[in-house]
């Protein structure tokens, strides 16, 4: 339920990114989100035109990439893709393990429309956290 | 990072910036820029702000977290009752409407500022910074945040607690953690309340709930109690001293503390991933 604060997040760091680039408007959105980051999917791309509704995402389409759950075993060493609920290491049986994907709820890409397209200089915003 | 004068370009991320790299100019005037950044981001910048707080004051901060109905405010007043000779308490309520629980704290003589979320389904860090500026940190040793009841929506936002309490009425059924996962996960301490009605329900089984909680490999506590029989709030209460102290002791060397809440994953992604 807390899905609709979430695309109010997404829509202010899209608009500060588009605002940095110069650009008119946003062609998509990519999002990775695992199943333990408490964000379900199809409840987010409901809530997202509202969250969007006249802003400079208003027209983007958003994407999101549901990422595996996938533990690794301190134990035995281990790497299998597994349930949000059983996390202990599927071969072994060992509860120290830890999580390689599952809980994101990233942003991961935004694809931007230029308003100058003459404008070749490239826009650098890798990793900015 | 500076994102202005290109000192960020690197013999790592150049190839992104050359055509075709995924922040190439394409010809048709759209550009694809890579992020990588935790949505939460925001909201988590105002919890380290509001863990700063309480550790500048050598405040602990609790965050409980259950079903609405769990017992919540029972174990505060309980807790309340047994704890504050030893320790200067306050609580932070969140509730959806009214300021009854606020009350019932005030009641037993301690500070509760009540947070009203409106239709909101948790408490975040915003609200609760809001809160803190509330009360007298100066003046107190452990906050309690009691969070709105819900077992999905609060164990994604990370408030500035120091540490996610988890309560588990025996009434709701032992395989809670097994349906919320992301709550369960998120606990630093599982508490299994209401334990005097276990002489009259068949189908909860404690070790069923703690076994279902180390499915999700956690290695949280687990103690069992009643506000009505007082004899068995004293892990609970220990654990609470006991915290406090290791809150001290990390404030002396400088250090702080996260709970489980925060994805490890997902900031491991952001931080390594181009």
């Amino acid at each position: 339920m807390h899905e609709f604060s979430i695309c109010q997040q997404i829509i202010i760091q899209v608009n500060d990114i588009a605002l940095q680039n110069q650009a008119s408007a946003i062609e998509n959105i990519t999002l990775k989100i695992g199943p333990l980051s408490g964000i379900e999917a199809p409840l987010l791309k409901q809530a997202f035109p509202f969250a969007a509704s006249k802003t400079i995402a208003e027209n983007a389409e958003l994407i999101i990439e549901v990422q595996p759950v996938v533990v690794q075993c301190n134990q035995c060493g281990s790497t299998t893709n597994t349930a949000p609920n059983k996390l202990v290491c599927s071969k072994c049986g060992s509860s120290h393990t830890q999580l390689l994907s599952g809980d994101e709820m990233l942003l991961a890409s935004v694809e931007l429309i230029k308003t100058d397209s003459f404008n070749n200089e490239p826009a650098v915003e890798v990793n900015h956290v | 990072m500076c994102d202005t004068c290109g000192c960020n370009v690197t013999s790592g991320n150049q190839h992104l910036i050359k055509p075709g790299g995924k922040l190439s100019l394409a010809s048709n005037g759209k550009t694809s820029i890579s992020v990588l950044k935790n949505l939460m981001s925001e909201n988590d910048q105002v919890a380290a702000h509001n863990r700063e707080h309480f550790d500048k004051h050598n405040v602990l901060a609790i965050n409980l977290m259950s079903s609405p109905g769990s017992g919540k405010t029972s174990l505060l007043e309980s807790t309340i009752q047994q704890l504050k000779k030893q320790f200067r308490l306050a609580v932070i309520e969140g509730d959806l409407e009214t300021e009854n629980d606020a009350e019932r704290i005030r009641n037993q003589g301690i500070p509760a500022i009540q947070i009203t979320t409106g239709s909101a389904c948790h408490l975040d860090a915003h609200m609760v910074h809001d809160a803190v500026h509330n009360l007298s940190l100066s003046d107190l040793d452990i906050v309690f945040i009691e969070n709105v009841g819900n077992l999905v929506c609060p164990a994604s936002f990370d408030l500035g607690q120091h540490l996610n309490v988890t309560l588990l009425s025996v009434t709701e059924g032992d395989d809670k953690p097994s349906k919320y996962p992301v709550m369960f996960r998120a606990t630093d301490l599982m508490l299994l309340t209401k334990t005097d009605l276990l002489d009259v329900l068949d189908d909860f089984d404690s070790s069923k709930a703690e076994h279902n909680l180390r499915q999700l490999a956690s290695h949280a506590p687990v103690f069992e109690l009643s506000t009505k029989r007082s004899n068995s709030m004293q892990n609970w209460i220990d654990w609470l001293s006991q915290q406090y102290q290791m809150q001290i002791a990390r404030v002396k060397k400088g250090e702080s503390l996260k709970p489980a809440i925060q994805p490890d994953g997902a900031n491991m992604h952001t931080h390594t991933q181009v």
